[in-house]
């Protein structure tokens, strides 16, 4: 079934703001956070977007799997898209309609490889234990435990967005 | 980043006393094991129990601490809750690791 993606809070600051600690927006069903895209910062932003979400009726089973992908989501923003270079910032915007909670997250460092999401590969573990793989399982963790993901590039930002049904 | 090892018998047991083990504690994680599993006794036991959140960084260095472990050790897990038992399903690696319900029953096996 096609879907449409799911609407961007027309308020949004957008990208061109000063990048500090995280700035929260909160409204009824629906949260902006900005942050810089680092290792360092991405616990304190999950634990702000968490807070946000345990307030919508989302099961808490399915809130710790949404928290889960979004770390999965923000580490790849912080190791690949600003790999190398100072971090830049990220928003981090949720919104509830019905049953459905719809993230998106959006920067400004490199795109995805072939401007498409990972597919779901998972890493080979029928293999000696020195070749076991210590990486690689972030996209078959988001692939698995979300509803719906669109990537798409526009301009210099990377927008990701991320649906979960809750129903 | 805790880490407290404790050997009971011929098991060395560590434990987590963080609650997360996420990207930004993941090397310091896979270094503290490194240290405290040079020495003691062979067999390892890595007590999650007051683990609630970990993800595929944490996972990678809980799988590196396997990897760099001396030759003729081995490491398993103990007490891991409902999420991170999640994580390690979803990706299989609970097929890769020996996983105990806890760790006090897997040092009163050992006593016995």
């Amino acid at each position: 079934m096609p879907r449409t993606a799911c609407p961007v809070l027309q308020a949004d600051p957008g990208m061109g703001g000063p990048v500090g600690t995280a700035a929260t927006r909160q409204s009824k069903g629906a949260l902006t956070l900005r942050f810089p895209g680092a290792t360092d910062r991405i616990r304190s932003a999950l634990r702000q977007a968490c807070r946000h979400l345990a307030t919508l009726p989302v099961p808490p089973d399915r809130l710790a799997t949404i928290e889960l992908v979004l770390a999965e989501a923000l580490n790849n923003v912080a190791e690949h898209a600003y790999a190398g270079a100072a971090p830049g910032p990220v928003t981090l915007t949720a919104r509830h309609d019905g049953d459905r909670l719809c993230i998106v997250l959006r920067d400004i460092g490199r795109p995805l490889p072939g401007l498409v999401p990972p597919k779901r590969t998972p890493p080979d573990l029928n293999v000696p234990t020195e070749d076991l793989p210590e990486g690689g399982f972030g996209w078959c963790l988001i692939r698995d435990l979300t509803d719906h993901v669109d990537y798409a590039r526009h301009g210099a930002e990377n927008r990701l967005t991320l649906e979960f049904a809750t129903g | 980043m805790n880490l407290h090892s404790t050997y009971h018998n011929d098991i060395n047991l560590i434990s987590v006393g963080d609650a997360r083990i996420d990207s930004s504690v993941a090397i310091r994680f896979k270094d503290l094991m490194r240290t405290l599993t040079e020495t003691g006794p062979d067999h390892v036991i890595l007590d999650l129990s007051s683990v609630t959140f970990i993800d595929s960084s944490g996972l990678g260095a809980v799988v590196g601490a396997l990897k760099q472990l001396p030759s003729g050790k081995r490491l398993d897990l103990a007490g891991l809750t409902r999420d991170v038992a999640n994580v390690f399903r979803l990706t299989r690696m609970d097929t890769v690791f020996t996983i105990h319900p806890d760790a006090a029953h897997c040092l009163s096996r050992a006593a016995g």
